[in-house]
């Protein structure tokens, strides 16, 4: 028999991620009515699809274990965290602060990402696209955002 | 002669200026993001399209129509010159494109892989002027049973051909289902999985999964791939090719056609196997197969007429019946449900000038293809020299643009950077999110079929195999699910995507 592997198990984990899904919309489901199939309740179909789910996931899990498929090692964790936090914070400094610092914070945050960064590049891409944006859909498509809030 | 009067009646509404227009954006942005690698049309189309909520629905769908078939044409750019598919459907179109540039003759490439392109445009505008209203007619007869029961098939059949392992597959179309009926409930106003946050009432924004999921997901997986050098031929050539290459070409870019016309139509194959079907025909008919692989001009013409024309049939079950065959559609059903029109067979009839100047703009904007990517070559090449790097901070800039704009509203921000690292989860997981998409999109009307059919039979499930048209649904449900667990098919498939 083979030596069981759960670790960077791509099947594997993709089930655990199924069955996780399924189950918590199963159980959140349960505070809405089930009904009858003649009359199905807001509970009906969330129930079957979380079931669906966790199906899947436990089919999943053991046809992991017997294929064995790694998932690739390369997590690009830069990115994973850089790129969201970069719209995170586009998202504060657009309620807050204006549209350019909004901006020029994205662009500059998610060029960081990359993996050949080149920050003084990264601070001209951030001016220009903020300029080019903001032409395009303050000025031209007149979106209502202020480029710069007064405190 | 109906059909002749429609296409007139539209071609009379594409040719207005403000829609031609719009088809000249949408190609000329299609072109674009086909020839740069990292960024494909879905992404591009989730992306631009609130900044055509203000536009009319002709025009919006015009555009965005543009943007998915104009991104094929680019697509095999790249492909030729730099060994680089611009999009998945050009993969094939590496092996012997790039194979005529090494050897001088990326210009008669380039130009037989747009004839092809133009060619099976033109047949796969014709067939869903042809095909479409009597699809629609029939559709117009069906219950709420039929409908659930078509949809069904439609997930199904969208999930086993796609690419990926099928038990995902299967799985992503329930979580789309899912993510779906997030929202108040329609029929009892109960709030579902919004956890009294009070921006989810409404659902989560079709907008904000397709962005956070096939862009910023896609994004954070290409940087983990850095980009490579590669064989860049800046000499293209001469452009027109010779009598004998186009007396060589013209029986695979009709047999490519044919079959690309035949996988459009179904759900769930990319242009992708269409024009890797169409490249094992040609080296199967040729004379001298072996000179596959080696710059024949039959593996440009075969594939690349095959792709064109299952991106424009994808088009037929879409306006026909309202079924969405793959991710961009999908998309295109979102468009068209934001701006008020109800997809559907009612649509031909309700907004004629929807449907048939959508097609006319199609024949249109094929026609300007050739222009924008013959003569203009030289440009584009120029283009593929913006590295990746300049490139992603800018979809992130138009992504956040675009998000913020539908409601103005930072927690839509947030919830596209969430739908952004799970993307990349699924994506790692080898779960492809295009059948989630298509799932996403059809949740609400399949719950809402199935509670009508429900209410109809009395709660009597068996309504599913007593009317005719749904029994030849679900069993045409139950044999796409058999025939693929077949041993004999199940190899070949993963051979095919191997």
């Amino acid at each position: 028999m083979q030596k069981l592997e759960f670790r960077d198990n791509k099947d594997f984990w993709s089930g655990v991620m199924l069955v996780i899904v399924g189950a918590a919309s199963v159980i959140v489901a349960r505070n809405y009515a089930f009904g009858t199939s003649l009359r199905m309740g807001p509970g009906y179909f969330p129930t079957v699809l979380g079931s669906v789910l966790v199906l899947f996931g436990l089919y999943l899990m053991v046809a992991g274990l017997r294929r064995g498929e790694k998932i690739d090692p390369d997590w690009s964790l830069r990115g994973l965290i850089l790129l969201p936090t970069s719209l995170v914070l586009f998202g504060i400094l657009m309620s807050y602060t204006g549209f350019i610092p909004a901006m020029m914070v994205l662009v500059f945050g998610s060029a960081a990402a990359g993996t050949d960064f080149r920050p003084v590049e990264a601070l001209i891409l951030a001016i220009g696209l903020t300029v080019f944006t903001a032409v395009i859909f303050i000025w031209g498509i007149g979106l209502p955002y202020p480029l710069l809030m007064n405190w | 002669m109906d059909l002749f009067n429609n296409l007139i009646f539209g071609f009379g509404v594409a040719f207005s200026l403000q829609n031609l227009l719009y088809c000249a954006i949408g190609v000329t942005v299609g072109t674009l993001i086909g020839v740069l690698p990292g960024i494909g049309p879905l992404a591009t189309i989730a992306m631009l399209l609130p900044l055509t909520f203000n536009v009319p629905p002709v025009a919006a769908l015009i555009m965005l129509a543009g943007i998915y078939y104009g991104a094929q044409y680019g697509g095999s750019t790249t492909a030729i010159l730099v060994n680089l598919p611009g999009e998945t459907s050009a993969v094939v179109t590496c092996i012997d494109g790039h194979q005529m540039a090494r050897q001088g003759r990326a210009g008669p490439a380039l130009a037989i892989a747009a004839i092809g392109s133009f060619v099976a445009g033109t047949f796969g505008t014709l067939l869903i002027a042809i095909a479409g209203p009597p699809l629609a007619e029939v559709a117009l007869k069906f219950g709420a049973p039929e409908y659930f029961a078509l949809m069904l098939m439609g997930l199904v059949a969208a999930a086993v051909l796609s690419t990926g392992d099928m038990a995902k597959s299967l799985a992503m179309v329930a979580m789309g289902l899912l993510l779906g009926i997030v929202g108040t409930d329609v029929n009892t106003g109960v709030q579902r999985f919004s956890f009294g946050v009070a921006e989810l009432s409404d659902g989560i924004g079709f907008i904000v999964i397709a962005v956070g999921v096939f862009a910023i997901g896609e994004i954070v997986i290409n940087l983990g791939n850095p980009e490579e050098r590669r064989f860049f031929t800046d000499k293209i050539g001469r452009l027109m090719p010779s009598a004998e290459d186009l007396k060589k070409s013209l029986a695979p870019i009709l047999r490519g056609t044919a079959l690309g016309s035949f996988f459009g139509v179904l759900p769930g194959t990319g242009p992708a196997i269409a024009s890797f079907s169409s490249y094992m025909l040609e080296k199967k008919v040729a004379k001298d197969p072996s000179r596959f692989g080696h710059g024949a001009i039959e593996g440009v013409a075969g594939p690349e007429s095959a792709n064109n024309a299952d991106a424009q049939c994808k088009f037929i079950p879409m306006l026909t019946l309202g079924l969405p065959a793959s991710g961009v559609m999908a998309l295109m059903l979102g468009a068209l449900t934001i701006q008020g029109i109800q997809p559907g067979p009612e649509v031909m009839t309700t907004r004629p000038e929807l449907f048939w100047g959508l097609i006319a703009s199609m024949w249109i904007g094929n026609a300007l293809l050739v222009i924008l990517n013959l003569p203009m070559i030289g440009l584009w090449v120029k283009l593929l020299k913006v590295p990746y790097r300049l490139l992603f901070p800018a979809i992130m800039a138009f992504s956040a643009v675009g998000i913020y704009s539908v409601n103005n509203s930072s927690f839509d921000i947030y919830l596209t950077a969430l739908f952004g690292i799970v993307g990349f989860i699924w994506l790692k997981l080898g779960c492809n999110p295009a059948p989630m998409l298509l799932g996403y999109v059809l949740g609400p009307m399949m719950e809402e079929h199935l509670r009508r059919a429900m209410l109809m039979s009395k709660g009597d499930p068996s309504v599913f195999v007593t009317r005719p048209l749904a029994l030849a649904f679900v069993l045409a449900t139950v044999a796409i699910l058999v025939i693929m667990v077949l041993p004999a098919v199940k190899a070949r498939r993963e051979v095919i995507q191997g």
